[in-house]
């Protein structure tokens, strides 16, 4: 009796959680889609980090991608918004209260469409948040329609011809002076669960552009947002690992292969040159791959730009470290006699 | 001195006096400083200005009221004419009331005189030359060569002026020397050049003691940070920016802690983002607002849907201006009741609160976070332009009397005892659901918000009975919101055979109305203050066999929803309107019930 107890006794982290503690609702998303991969690696991120679900808020916008959500950190506070206005919500949760960290999923439709104003308004702002765009170039929900990622001149079922230049987010990131810039590809786990934790660690707004491809209306193999695409065309820039602030950093590597990036809370990136040297904290740089990724077309996935020296909002507003939810009464509404001062400049 | 104006009557402390000018010529300082020097003598004044949507150019009036009634609503005729602009003088000089005072720019072109009218000149250009104020500042000073003038003939005491122009200043010596400077110079020009020939004259009075004069916008924003404000978010607009500018002005010296801000106020990218940053700040837990116009709240209209139907509190302060569309941003109107009432797709039922003065612009500042955390909603203040960008006069308002109302909020030691959480479930059969905040640490305390369809546990749901469950809990909330709202005014025996509604900024006129009015028949008045209406509304109009309801906008709002919510006495409902873009007058007010009682 003891022993089968003790068997069935999950493997706990640092704050004796399960993996299970961090699953959500079963995923109504269709079997094979991109979106599920990328929940689970959110799920593996925040019990590999040990994070606390109660520190964590999850939010999101409208279609496939945003009601990913319900399907991973069941214990987290979330909020499942309106079509492109993920941002906005963010931004007024994270400055009510800056000791929740908080995970985005958004969609390529929902942030490069009817979201793009507020997309580029929160990087403006620096809300320190992961924004996971789950890129498959195409409105899933609604069956089919093209979406502002789409490739040129694609040809789609339902949707015919599309005519048009896709949106590159990252480059729209990068203009945006979003200091935590990623690409990755639902089809390369590993990294994506690492660029995950980096950006978790980020104070300042992380965008993961992750083309996850969907299995029912865009995977055809000409398709630069389907499996077989990324697959045959995946160029990483680098052999991302996290590092975690309380391990050592394990140099395994020979001298001048890797590249070490810190973040705020002490943790840190090592990057693993493979082919050809990548500096991401080179801006100029940066804009040069995503010009040559679509030339060549490519898709070039690792930590594409970084600068850890921008405010976030709320140092910029000068705010409390305590969330404004925590104020007391008396904290709240200023004394009496106040009152009366003020009024004084009125008589 | 022969003809008949020197021999009337002499007018004290009764006038309404019409200031007209250019924009962004500099005379709002000059204006404020009469109209603050009035006040400082203790004589009853409002103020209200008449400006374009333009930042220089384009005409610009500003009417000073001097009431020894006490009365602040706009008055129809003019006394007292100051010409400062060129373009205007003719019809401004054609609109003065006979017997009235024409204090004119001389080097304006003078239109053709009329009998009864006294001119004055002004040699503004002369004065300021011998002023001979440093170049920037010529034009501000050039326009205290009117208040010095003015000042002098209606006998305002030049110490009140100089009181006046220290608050403006704040309290700074130099500006108010300077200006000060031309003040004196135009009334001593005015005392050696000028011959009094109108009736009006002002007169120290007592009226005033202890009163304050402020805006409603900066009233509403100072009666939310005494609310607790600690989030707002704006998008810049006509007529509602002065409300965020208050809020921005005031918070930084009342709420610090340790030299940080226990607030944040965000200017917006747009009104999307405005109200979906004080929901994102409502569910997080803190007292969230934003600020707005009718532009604004069309824009808003898909997030008040999601706050109403995930039930997030925050509240929205709407400043009222003309519409349909971009109307008129300048001009007041009542024109948002019925869109706000409903706004959002589906049944969305809003909750309302209008504010009738200054001082409950301040009242409504707080109650309206009680009432949101209390219903869990999104609370709407309906102010409008008139209120919101004028002077009145008030009692310092009043300290909030009562503590706070948080609503129904779980904290993880109440979970831990209570053992079970739903998020959506009715337990106090009052339709209002317990929340929790993200950051709760017990693992009963996360829901998932949504503006999708839900069962109690704020599980996406499509079953029909699910759906059908949480529409009756918000039928019942709504009731239990009919309660909480603020309760209409009375005013009248009771006893009457008419009654009359009304609303919000028409108060004033509407006062003086009913003092106006013979007193046969006699009239019932009720001032309604929130939306939806409580039992003595209904009670209201049960018990007169005609009520009028009167508004500032065209189609008869109210007057519709009240049809809608009284059913049964729809029939006694009369609409009585006017929407123009000016504020009601006693004068039409009691001359349209004349004519509706006489009809």
């Amino acid at each position: 009796m003891a022993t089968s107890v003790k068997s069935r006794k999950a493997k706990v982290n640092v704050v004796g959680l399960a993996k299970a503690d961090y699953k959500g609702r079963p995923s109504t998303m269709c079997a094979g889609c991109g979106h599920n991969s990328i929940s689970s690696q959110i799920i593996n991120a925040a019990y590999d980090l040990s994070l606390s679900p109660h520190e964590i808020v999850k939010l999101s916008g409208i279609g496939c991608s945003s009601k990913t959500p319900a399907y991973f950190l069941g214990r987290s506070h979330g909020f499942n918004s309106l079509h492109g206005r993920l941002p906005s919500l963010a931004t007024g949760a994270l400055v009510a209260n800056r000791s929740l960290k908080a995970i985005g999923v958004s969609g390529d439709g929902d942030t490069a469409s009817i979201g793009m104003g507020q997309f580029v308004h929160l990087l403006r702002r620096n809300v320190p948040m992961v924004y996971i765009i789950e890129n498959n170039g195409v409105y899933g929900l609604t069956k089919g329609q093209f979406s502002a990622t789409a490739d040129f001149k694609q040809t789609l079922k339902y949707a015919g011809l599309n005519p048009f230049m896709p949106v590159d987010l990252c480059m729209e990131a990068l203009t945006a002076n979003c200091g935590f810039i990623a690409r990755s590809f639902a089809g390369d786990p590993k990294q994506v669960t690492e660029l995950i934790k980096a950006a978790l660690s980020f104070d300042g707004t992380a965008v993961l552009d992750i083309i996850s491809p969907c299995v029912t209306f865009n995977n055809r193999d000409e398709s630069t947002k389907s499996y077989g695409w990324g697959r045959e065309h995946e160029d990483p820039l680098h052999d991302v690992t996290y590092v975690p602030k309380y391990e050592e950093i394990q140099v395994d590597y020979e001298a001048g292969e890797t590249t070490e990036v810190r973040l705020h809370d002490g943790s840190a990136i090592v990057l693993k040159k493979l082919d050809e040297e990548y500096d991401p904290t080179d801006r100029s740089a940066a804009i040069q791959l995503l010009e040559q990724a679509r030339e060549n077309q490519v898709l070039a996935t690792g930590l594409i730009y970084f600068n850890p020296d921008q405010p976030s909002l709320q140092d910029s507003e000068q705010m409390i470290e305590r969330p404004l939810s925590g104020l007391a009464a008396d904290e709240l509404r200023p004394s009496q006699e106040s009152l009366l001062e003020v009024l004084e400049g009125f008589k | 001195m022969t003809e008949g104006p020197t021999r009337t009557k002499q007018v004290v402390n009764d006038f309404s006096m019409v200031v007209a000018t250019v924009n962004g010529s500099g005379s709002q300082t000059s204006n404020l400083a009469l109209i603050r020097a009035l006040f400082r003598m203790g004589i009853p004044v409002s103020g209200k200005n008449l400006f374009p949507s333009n930042i220089q150019g384009l005409p610009t009036w500003y009417t000073i009221r001097a009431s020894s009634d006490g009365h602040t609503a706009r008055r129809d005729s003019v006394e007292i004419l100051v010409a400062m602009n060129a373009a205007t003088f003719a019809e401004d000089h054609a609109g003065l009331s006979s017997g009235g005072a024409c204090f004119y720019a001389d080097y304006l072109p003078k239109p053709q005189t009329r009998d009864g009218i006294i001119y004055y000149p002004m040699p503004i250009k002369d004065l300021v030359k011998e002023v001979n104020p440093p170049r920037d500042l010529k034009e501000y000073v050039a326009n205290m060569g009117y208040v010095g003038i003015v000042s002098e003939m209606l006998g305002i005491d030049h110490e009140a002026v100089r009181g006046a122009l220290l608050t403006h200043f704040r309290g700074r010596e130099k500006p108010v020397e300077l200006n000060m400077g031309m003040i004196t110079l135009a009334a001593e020009w005015a005392r050696n050049h000028l011959e009094k020939q109108d009736p009006y004259r002002v007169q120290a009075d007592d009226q005033t003691a202890g009163k304050i004069l402020i805006e409603g916008n900066t009233a509403g924003a100072l009666g939310a940070i005494y609310g607790g404000v600690s989030f707002a978010s704006w998008y810049p607009i006509t007529p509602a920016s002065s409300f965020a500018d208050a809020v921005r002005e005031y918070l930084p010296q009342l709420r610090k802690d340790n030299g940080k801000n226990t607030y944040a106020v965000i200017q917006a990218e747009d009104e999307l983002s405005a109200i979906g940053m004080a929901i994102g700040a409502g569910w997080a837990g803190a007292r969230a607002m934003t600020s707005t116009s009718g532009p604004g709240i069309s824009l808003m209209a898909e997030f008040a849907g999601l706050a109403f139907f995930a039930e997030i509190p925050i509240v929205v302060w709407d400043v009222q201006r003309m519409g349909p569309s971009t109307g008129l941003p300048t001009r007041t109107s009542q024109g948002d009741v019925m869109f706000v009432r409903y706004l959002g797709h589906g049944d969305t039922k809003n909750v309302i609160l209008i504010p009738g003065s200054v001082a409950e612009c301040f009242e409504f500042g707080w109650r309206a976070f009680d009432l949101a955390e209390r219903l869990q909603t999104p609370v709407f203040v309906l102010s409008d332009l008139d209120l919101g960008m004028n002077l009145w006069m008030s009692d310092p308002f009043d300290y909030p009397e009562e503590p706070m109302d948080r609503g129904k909020v779980l904290t993880a030691e109440q979970l831990e005892e209570i053992g079970e959480f739903a998020r959506y479930r009715d337990v106090d059969g009052d339709g209002i659901g317990y929340r929790t905040l993200p950051g709760n640490e017990h693992p009963l305390a996360p829901w998932f918000a949504r503006g999708t369809g839900h069962n109690e546990q704020a599980v996406y749901s499509e079953r029909p009975d699910d759906w059908e469950r949480n529409m009756e809990r918000l039928m019942r909330k709504a009731e239990t919101a009919r309660e909480l709202v603020p309760a209409p005014i009375h005013h009248g025996s009771g006893k009457a055979r008419v009654g009359l509604i009304y609303y919000g900024s028409t108060e004033s006129a509407v006062q003086e109305a009913l003092e106006r009015l013979p007193d046969r028949p006699e009239i019932d008045a009720l001032r309604l203050r929130a939306v939806p209406f409580g039992a003595e509304v209904k009670q209201f109009i049960d018990d007169h066999e005609v009520v009028y309801v009167l508004e500032m906008n065209t189609d008869g709002q109210m007057h519709k929803l009240l049809q809608l919510e009284v059913p049964q006495q729809a029939m006694r409902l009369r609409s009585l309107t006017h929407n123009n873009g000016l504020s009601l007058t006693a004068r039409w007010i009691a001359e349209s019930m004349a004519d509706q009682a006489g009809g």
